[in-house]
């Protein structure tokens, strides 16, 4: 697919993208959005990406194989469920801590943000791997 | 708007069936597609049909103000339509592996495990 | 007790290592764990003598009643004894017997894993207890019948042992649950207070049926029987232990153990005593029949076996006792013969009697110790096989009815010449062919079995202690004090007679076994009807049947799966339904907007196309269509999450199909019009099930108590205001983490399908080549070719 067109409106999506894509992940909690679909939308771009360019390209741009995107987005995961053990907690119990900040006010911060950015880092891993291997074959 | 929906779901599953049922792998692919889109579909519509109320609590409360969409066939669905994605894309994969090393897209071809 | 388990479970555990580290001498080393125990146990003596049993008790699963509970008395001391000391030996006498196998490591491990399980049969309280140790007994006994799994005899013989085996531990299970119900306990010692109760009970009959077919088959009596020659095909060491001494006993402690509860009844005595009369009776007849060592053992063990359940059956407190005396001297003589015959088998590999002969010099000690077993086996003074069977012939002949009183001394008789076959004709004569070259094997070869048959003959010359335990194993299975005095000499009096006579008849049997040859040559047509071939036949038969059903069920059209599967769901739905729809569905309200109508209209539309498309192009378009219709009626229903999310995958699931399918051939027309039409038919009537279903199931639905529980706990609870996303990472997140890693594996599967290619023509080349190395093959170039091609052209992870 070489289209200078595409190529151009690729170089000016891709940076729109990502921040929707991160905004759509840290909003996902209170409102509409999440790990899914934010993972989802960084995977696609990054894909639209490597479709224009090259794989290889798009690797550069990545630095992070998908490889290492799933196997830490599951351990991430598996580790906020574990933390609670630690604490005395069934497997997955949420634990959730308030700190107040000068620019967002209360802030709840807990282990299921953790579990979510673990949703998002394999759902980017497991799209960039889709794509990358169909591209590369 | 139930009975549409209902309609459109057996629809749907209608396709899917037919076209799973074709000795060609590729149709069986866009039929698998059908499907996983008619389930979704059949969770969302048994779940409670609520016109543009998001199941959001608005800021600063704990209970929604008023009737809200079902938040649960919405969280079922969510992982189902991601799941039916990795599914169809490893499918895709196989079918495009099976094609490309025995010559063929008919599935009576393919019955022999050892080829 | 527990504590024995575990160190012979630990032991099991570390004999492979010991194999590499130390060789094959370290049997010796292993075999220290066994004696240990064995040591233990004799400390208990003092105590069970004293008629104080011993009990530990651990809680396993409680729910199920099931307890781990083990209890030590006379009976279960007997066979502990005899489990540890005789194993002790084996490990000893299997390391030299493989010395340079490296599978030493493994026999070692399944033996010992064996002796946990078999010791755990024992010493069980609980009925269900013992029903696992008995059944890992058969397990582990499978393992070790095919140690030689290269040989398809050895395969098939293990797996007969396992059906008949397991079979009868599957019949076993529900005979020891009915007795648990009877007695209204699982422990064996509350049942023995209960004993008058539960032979009262109506189920009485069919429980001790059930029981008794779990023992006769594990302990190779008639017509199961047929197994126990065909395991054989084990090393010997194995069978010197599980098929003589130690496994196929576990029936006859299993009836002995029963019989203070389920025993002195009219039925006891007619299931059990004529299936061990007919067993002692055909295995002697057998044995004789037989020409190779081990055959002959085997079948002479089937006697004895025989023997044991016809005295249990039986069932007065002299044949109980004679029993307990006959098991101890047959585990004694047999394992030692057992072991001869392994190391003439070990140095002449030869097992065939007609070309065995003149050993006697060759191999003077393995001789020594065949004579010690030998006449243990035919019962001259003063060995315990004497003591005995005197006992035996005491005890029968006091019975009312002669007639077991005769089939006993018969029986003798063709036990002393099958005893002439194995311990006098490999050792006398000539030396022959095979025997040529013979040369006497280590200590651990002949060890062993001197020590079993001096052990016999001490037993024979000062049987006051071993009285005491054969007195508390019988009160064990009379369930009351019985006295037992045991003496070398009781004066010459009729058994004494029958003694002789026995032997008298052996000889003669022995010395004139030539002109039975006429006899064998003519029932050789009778055995062909035996159980052995109608077990070949139920085998074969359900195997052919297997394979008819899956000739029908598995063809390989996946089409046709897809017609059973949709059909049968549409059948079971409308059964559901059936009478429930009238009742049930009721007008809907027509809240139309024509904007959602015009939706559901395009989602139709688009999926009709998807079906006609010809080019894969248009039917992919027509699906992304679809998908994108999906997300909309998502959004108009307030799910912005689910549009999101469904929005994405679509565009992502396009690109892909673009990516795969931009290489491929356009839709050819496969089925014919009318192939067509059915699954049309099929489809549509299966999409109608749905809607109904659909319909049904909204208006069957007034609540959604889990819905709201996560929409009112959701900012409480989780401090997080979009409910689908809290209910994702945190009410329901153990389903979340299922669900990636399921989306990891799929990414792992697309990798390794396009990746992991197969080797290239080079490659392939090598690959053979190096296989080549490794299998010994010649070196054609056809063979290489052959090579090549066996390879699998998808070497990746599928």
């Amino acid at each position: 697919m070489d289209s200078v067109i595409l190529k151009t409106a690729v170089r000016f999506l891709l940076p729109l993208l990502l921040l929707a894509s991160i905004f759509l992940f840290l909003r996902g909690h209170n409102e509409p959005g999440g790990g899914f679909v934010g993972g989802l939308v960084a995977g696609g771009a990054i894909a639209l990406y490597a479709i224009t360019r090259s794989a290889a390209a798009a690797r550069q741009l990545v630095r992070a194989s998908p490889r290492l995107l799933i196997g830490s987005g599951l351990l991430l995961a598996l580790g906020s469920g574990l933390a609670p053990l630690f604490f005395g907690r069934p497997f997955l119990t949420a634990l959730w801590t308030t700190t107040t900040t000068a620019v967002l006010g209360e802030l709840h911060i807990g282990t299921p943000l953790l579990f979510d950015l673990g949703v998002y880092c394999v759902v980017t891993g497991v799209t960039l791997a889709f794509v990358f291997t169909l591209l590369e074959e | 708007m139930d009975i549409v929906l209902a309609i459109t779901v057996g629809g749907l599953y209608a396709a899917g069936i037919f076209m799973m049922l074709r000795r060609n792998v590729v149709k069986l692919l866009i039929g698998l597609g059908l499907l996983s889109h008619a389930a979704n579909l059949l969770i969302f519509t048994a779940g409670r049909l609520v016109r543009g109320r998001v199941a959001v609590i608005p800021a600063g409360e704990t209970q929604p103000l008023t009737i809200v969409a079902d938040p649960l066939p919405q969280a079922l669905i969510l992982t189902a339509i991601v799941i039916s994605f990795a599914v169809l894309a490893f499918t895709l994969v196989l079918i495009y592996r099976t094609i490309q090393t025995l010559g063929t897209d008919d599935l009576d071809q393919l019955r022999a495990t050892d080829t | 007790m527990f504590l024995w388990l575990w160190a012979i479970l630990i032991a099991a555990g570390l004999a492979p290592g010991v194999n590499r580290v130390v060789g094959s001498r370290g049997g010796w080393g292993l075999a220290l764990v066994p004696a240990g125990v064995f040591a233990c146990l004799l400390k208990q003596w003092a105590s069970i003598v004293n008629q104080q049993d011993v009990s530990a008790y651990v809680d396993w699963v409680p729910t199920l009643n099931l307890a781990m509970s083990l209890r030590l008395d006379g009976l279960s001391l007997l066979f502990g004894l005899l489990v540890t000391g005789i194993g002790a030996l084996v490990l000893v006498y299997a390391g030299a017997y493989l010395k340079v196998d490296d599978r030493l490591g493994r026999l070692w491990a399944m033996l010992l894993l064996f002796m946990a399980a078999m010791l755990g049969v024992v010493l069980a309280d609980n009925v269900l207890t013992l029903f696992i140790f008995w059944e890992l007994t058969s397990i582990t006994s499978y393992l070790l019948i095919g140690f030689n799994s290269d040989r398809p005899e050895s395969q098939a013989s293990a797996l007969q042992a396992l059906l008949v085996t397991g079979g009868g531990g599957l019949v076993l299970l529900p005979g020891l649950i009915l007795l648990g119900l009877a007695g209204q306990s699982l422990e064996l010692s509350d049942l023995l207070s209960s004993g008058d109760h539960i032979r009262q009970h109506s189920l009485y009959v069919p429980m001790l049926l059930l029981i008794l077919v779990g023992a006769f088959t594990k302990s190779a009596q008639f017509p199961f029987h047929f197994w126990l020659p065909n395991a054989m095909a084990a090393p010997t060491p194995i069978s010197a232990y599980l098929h003589s001494a130690t496994m196929v006993k576990a029936g006859i402690y299993l009836i002995a153990r029963l019989h203070p509860i389920l025993g002195g009844t009219a039925e006891w005595f007619w299931m059990i005593a004529p299936v061990g009369t007919i067993t002692m009776v055909v295995g002697a007849v057998l044995a004789i029949r037989a020409t190779d060592l081990k055959q002959i053992l085997a079948y002479a063990t089937i006697s004895v076996l025989g023997t044991l359940t016809m005295l249990l059956g039986i069932g007065t407190e002299a044949t109980l006792t004679a029993a307990l005396a006959v098991l101890v001297a047959h585990a004694f003589y047999k394992g030692g013969l057992f072991m001869v015959a392994g190391a003439i088998d070990h140095a002449v590999h030869q097992r065939d009697i007609r070309q065995l002969g003149g050993l006697r010099s060759a191999m003077p000690a393995t001789f020594v110790a065949s004579c010690l077993a030998g006449t243990s086996m035919v019962g001259v003074l003063p060995t315990f096989g004497f003591i005995a069977k005197e006992t035996w012939y005491e005890a029968a002949g006091d019975l009312p009815d002669i007639s077991f009183l005769a089939a006993s001394v018969l029986c003798n008789i063709g036990l002393v010449a099958a005893a002439g076959l194995v311990c006098i004709k490999p050792f006398f004569g000539s030396r022959t062919n095979a025997t040529q070259q013979a040369h006497e094997g280590s200590l651990a070869l002949w060890g062993p079995p001197t020590a079993l048959g001096v052990t016999g003959l001490a037993l024979g010359l000062a049987p006051t202690r071993i009285s005491e335990l054969l007195a508390a194993g019988s009160r064990a299975i009379a369930g009351r004090v019985v006295p037992v005095k045991l003496a070398l000499w009781h004066g010459v009096n009729v058994t004494l007679l029958l003694s002789l006579l026995t032997l008298a008849g052996g000889a003669v049997l022995y010395w004139q076994r030539h002109r039975l040859k006429v006899v064998f040559a003519a029932d050789g047509r009778l055995i062909r009807y035996g159980p052995s071939t109608v077990y070949d036949w139920l085998l074969k038969s359900v195997n052919q049947l297997a394979r008819g059903q899956t000739a029908i069920l598995q063809n390989g059209y996946l089409r046709f799966y897809l017609l059973t599967m949709v059909g049968l769901t549409v059948f079971s739905v409308w059964m559901a339904l059936k009478g429930e729809l009238q009742s049930h569905l009721k007008p809907m309200p027509f809240d139309f907007h024509s904007h959602e109508v015009l939706l559901a209209c395009l989602i139709l539309v688009a999926a009709i196309t998807a079906v006609r498309a010809t080019t894969w192009l248009l039917a992919v378009g027509a699906l992304g269509v679809v998908g994108y219709s999906v997300a909309a009626v998502f959004v108009l229903f307030g799910a912005p999450d689910l549009a999101m999310t469904q929005f994405v995958i679509e565009t992502l699931t396009v690109i892909l199909f673009v990516m795969a399918f931009s290489r491929l051939p356009d839709f050819r027309r496969l089925s014919s019009v009318r192939t067509r039409g059915r699954d049309a038919l099929v489809a549509v009537v299966a999409g109608g099930t749905i809607t109904v279903l659909l319909l049904f199931a909204m208006t069957v639905r007034s609540s959604y108590p889990i819905s709201d529980y996560y929409v009112t706990h959701s900012v409480p609870e989780a401090h997080g205001r979009n409910v689908v996303n809290v209910i994702l990472v945190d009410f329901r997140a153990l389903d979340t983490l299922g669900e990636i890693t399921v989306l990891s594996v799929a990414a792992i599967g697309v990798y390794s399908l396009l990746m992991l290619r197969p080797p290239s023509q080079a490659d392939k080349v090598i690959h053979s080549a190096n296989g080549k190395a490794d299998s010994l093959q010649d070196n054609s170039p056809a063979a290489q070719h052959d090579a090549a091609a066996d390879h699998p052209p998808e070497s990746g992870g599928v």
